[in-house]
């Protein structure tokens, strides 16, 4: 978490900023949902010419603030004032007339129009196309050369990567006129880079006297671009800070009310036998295109190996074919020297039998059925251990359940209420229960924390490291580099299906792992960074000659 | 984002499929009074007819013994994400399997022929459903389509084999040789005078008894849990270890199996013999049955009834006010079927926000 910025400019620009005067300013809004208050006496003001985050765990009250704001909900309460003047935003089209634009965490794209005709999409003023295609294409030249926001017009949505789709959502709203931008989660989708890009599009925004709101949750994101940060907490507004004066540990703290550790605390790795064996692996994805394509690893036990890469580069395919999910295509996977037959649409249970579990990286598509019982989610997979003969046990599941909630203190604590009731943390931690308490051998682990809260994924992380410690072995795949970092007592790098390089957590380099998962070998156009070291680069170079492009034509 | 506040349970299983009900009968009366008749009076002919007198009533629960069948069939089906409307078809062929061992068995008396006549309509309309689901199973044929085009399957097939396989010579009605009386299963007026000379049957039992074991089934045992696994989410049924496969075809069979008791009923019970259609579009009315009792045992008990009672009190209706024609009643039915089953969602949405309002009324005030 280096800053990058120096200090002194930054305070200059808080100076200005000081001076300049409000674009917004919300003053005791106050919004019901049936029995929930989501907002409750919300004041934030926002200067005019700066980025202002704002940040709070999972249910804080941020997205309803911000719908509010872009006049999706109608406060119950409070006054919203835009440039000085009171406003009684009714719609997103009044807000759009304000200047307030809105990037969505969920691209709203038409996949087969071109980027052109994406951004004119509602704000066609003729009713011939042409003359509005042209009049765009001008302004985006205009705005391209402004902000650095540089999109082929003519290209068609569905062939743009995910951060240039971002970027058409952006020209969307400035096109539109939006003199204040609000942007949702807006690096969940993005790779590193792509993040990098987006916040160098974001200070020129700041920098050309645009207002830029930012929700996240990430705390190097709000250290690394914004000039303020306030902080939500259940439902009311606990502190606004000057970003510079603050430290992720204090906002972390204000985020969920009590000392938060943002490290790992863990021991070294003291690897046993090999527990599991993954040998010469090829995964082809529900077109038959190969995802995986030849991947070798083993896992100790006590050892967590951590798969870092960007999104789609095979990671969810490997784990896939791992736990039974997925027909392999060829290769083996041996648990405790044993294969295991994975192949069939049943192969989940034979994986587990042989004492495999599996923390799915997407719960709500695969690790729960969200409209059962806590206590039904609580012996999925395992529900075959539950009562002799036909019948399921289903009181001694529901006591089992319980004593889940209370180890894991999963909240609401009632087995009883459906599953879909409970946050996306609590979600995770029922799945973590059932996968971990059944002592397996192994445990696959995929995207731990994604959405989960601050205080949550402190106790997930001391879950796994708990695990490891207890000599179970480990994969863990996140797109979170920090996470698999942190945890992780080896890394394994994958790009397009293969891995390309191996690294220790504790001397790796960051700028180096990230070459790699962007897939630009070593000594091509990039200069080793400074914090390579030799015994880095043989492991790669010998991956890089054992998986040359000749292996492509495997199935 | 979504500001929807789910109903209270209440709400849900009583108070919305009842308000459907009498949206459905205010528009069935508002046709009654276009043809010039006094609805009031037809509800109270409706009324007499289904539950007033032993003989009715009697009909009234023959007709909610194939309803509760028909209505189970498609529920289990339900609960595993499969929508089946082969129902009418798996009853028909398990007609067949009635009638072959009940010919075979002839003479005997009924304690040994019912249960014959079970496990063979049971075997028949598991095969009839069995076959959809080995197709959606490993083929990808999707179910509702399959078992369409199984109901026309047997209606063809079994025509074939009634006029021209079981029909003994010397015989113009297209239809079986007859069961011995003694060998038929025993009409309740045979314990209770009450029921004269209606149809009900032991089969009757028969159907309470599949309503408790489905209910058992669906959610105290393994086999229950993985079929609401499976109709809930699929992706987390395989994650699960249950193969979905298996468990589709099944399902599949077992919900053939409880329709084919609708030919134990019928073939078994009143006619004694295979006759030419005689579902007689049972099988349909199962899935306005398994809506509108939301696929619980206990609801499509309750919707059996209800249904039970619209086809003989519409019989009762048309045979007493010359007005009313049969066709009449049938729209009365379809208007039923529309607003339970079809549209029976309509009115969700205003009551969840008539709900919520009040729910934040309280909390504010």
């Amino acid at each position: 978490m280096t800053e990058a910025k120096p200090e002194q400019a930054s305070a200059q620009r808080l100076e200005r900023a000081a001076a300049s005067p409000l674009a917004i300013e919300l003053i005791a809004i106050n919004k019901h949902f049936g029995p929930v208050h989501a907002n409750r006496d919300i004041n934030l003001a926002v200067r005019r010419g700066t980025v202002h985050g704002i940040v709070g765990e999972n249910g804080a009250g941020k997205s309803t603030l911000m719908s509010i704001l872009y006049g999706f909900y109608t406060a119950d309460s409070g006054e919203i004032r835009v440039d000085g003047n009171t406003a009684h935003i009714t719609d997103s089209r009044h807000a759009l007339r304000l200047g307030i634009g809105m990037v969505h965490q969920h691209f709203m794209l038409v996949e087969n129009f071109t980027v052109l005709e994406n951004v004119v999409l509602g704000a066609e003023n003729s009713a011939l196309l042409r003359p509005t295609l042209r009049k765009a294409r001008e302004a985006m030249k205009r705005l391209a050369a402004d902000y650095g926001l540089e999109v082929d017009p003519d290209a068609v949505i569905e062939d743009l990567s995910v951060g240039q789709q971002q970027r058409v959502e952006i020209l969307k709203a400035l096109y539109r006129g939006a003199d204040i931008l609000i942007l949702d989660e807006p690096t969940g989708v993005l790779t590193p880079s792509e993040a990098d890009h987006l916040f160098r599009i974001l200070r020129t925004l700041r920098d050309e006297g645009k207002t830029i709101i930012l929700i996240t949750h990430k705390l190097r994101e709000i250290m690394a671009i914004t000039d303020e940060v306030s902080v939500m907490r259940q439902g009311a507004m606990v502190q606004t800070l000057q970003t510079a004066e603050t430290s992720p540990a204090e906002i972390a703290e204000l985020m969920v009310g009590r000392r938060v550790l943002l490290q790992v605390n863990k021991a070294p790795a003291t690897p046993g036998r090999v527990l599991l064996e993954v040998e010469n692996l090829v995964v082809t994805d529900d077109f038959g295109i190969p995802r995986v394509k030849r991947v070798s690893f083993s896992i100790r036990a006590g050892e967590i190996v951590g798969i870092a890469g960007v999104a789609g580069n095979g990671q969810s395919e490997l784990l896939e074919a791992i736990s039974g999910m997925r027909d392999q295509t060829l290769g083996t996977v041996k648990l405790n020297g044993q294969p295991l037959s994975l192949q069939g649409d049943d192969g989940a249970a034979r994986a587990r039998e042989a004492g495999l579990a599996h923390v799915p990286e997407d719960r709500l598509r695969m690790g729960l059925v969200t409209n059962f019982f806590e206590w039904e989610n609580s012996v999925l997979g395992y529900q075959d251990k539950y009562g002799g003969g036909l019948g399921l046990d289903r009181s001694g599941a529901r006591k089992q359940a319980a004593e889940r909630i209370r180890k894991y203190d999963i909240r609401p604590a009632n087995p009883d209420l459906k599953t879909a009731n409970f946050s996306g943390g609590n979600q995770q931690k029922i799945v973590l229960a059932r996968e971990m308490e059944r002592n397996p051998d192994v445990l696959i682990v995929g995207q731990p924390t994604r959405g989960v809260d601050i205080g949550a994924i402190e106790f997930i992380h001391n879950q796994i490291v708990a695990m490891r410690d207890a000599g179970k072995a480990i994969l863990l795949v996140s797109v979170e580099l920090d996470e698999i970092r942190s945890l992780s007592d080896r890394i394994l790098v994958l790009f397009d299906g293969q891995i390309v390089g191996q690294a220790d957590p504790l001397t790796a380099d960051e700028g180096q792992l990230g070459l790699l998962m962007a897939g630009v070998h070593e000594g091509e156009e990039h200069p080793p960074g400074p914090g390579t070291l030799p015994d880095h680069v043989n492991p790669i170079e010998r991956s890089l000659t054992k998986l040359g492009p000749k292996q492509d034509s495997i199935t | 984002m979504s500001a929807r506040v789910p109903l209270p349970r209440w709400v849900d299983v009583a108070l919305l499929p009842l308000l459907n009900l009498v949206l459905a009968f205010l528009i069935g009366g508002l046709i009654v009074l276009m043809v010039g008749q006094n609805p009031l009076e037809a509800v109270g002919i409706m009324l007499y007819g289904a539950f007033g007198y032993g003989s009715g009533f009697g009909y009234t629960l023959f007709y909610t013994t194939d309803f509760i069948f028909a209505g189970l069939a498609v529920s289990l089906a339900y609960h595993a994400g499969l929508f089946n409307i082969g129902a009418e078809g798996q009853a028909y062929v398990a007609g067949l399997g009635v009638i072959l061992i009940a010919l075979a068995l002839n003479g005997n008396p009924w304690f040994v022929t019912l249960p014959a006549m079970i496990v063979a309509g049971g075997l028949f309309g598991a095969f009839w459903a069995y076959i959809p689901g080995v197709l959606q199973a490993k083929r990808g044929s999707h179910i509702v389509i399959t078992t369409i085009l199984f109901n026309f399957i047997a209606t063809s097939m079994m025509g074939y084999i009634i006029t021209r396989v079981l029909k003994p010579a010397g015989v113009n009605s297209d239809e079986s040789a007859p069961i011995d009386a003694l060998s038929r299963v025993p009409q309740l007026r045979v314990f209770w005078s009450l029921f004269r000379n209606s149809p009900v049957n032991l089969t009757l039992f028969l159907a309470l008894i599949a309503l408790v074991f489905s209910y058992w089934l669906i959610w105290h045992t393994k086999f229950g849990y993985a079929v609401r696994a499976l109709g809930h989410n699929p992706t987390a049924a395989r994650y699960a270890g249950i193969s979905n496969a298996r468990m589709i075809t099944v399902v599949m069979a077992i919900a053939g199996a409880l329709a084919g008791m609708i030919a134990v009923n019928n073939v078994g019970g009143v006619q004694g013999r295979l006759i030419l259609n005689f579902v007689n579009g049972a099988g349909f009315v199962g899935i306005a049955v398994a809506f509108m009792g939301r696929a619980h045992p206990f609801g499509v008990a309750l919707s059996a009834l209800l249904f039970g009672a619209l086809y003989q009190g519409g019989q009762e209706l048309a045979f007493s006010m010359p007005g009313i024609t049969r066709e009449m009643i049938v729209t009365i039915q379809a208007l039923v079927i529309l607003f339970t089953g079809a549209m029976g969602d309509m009115l969700r949405l205003p009551l969840e926000r008539l709900f919520a309002r009040r729910q934040s009324a309280r909390v504010g005030g």
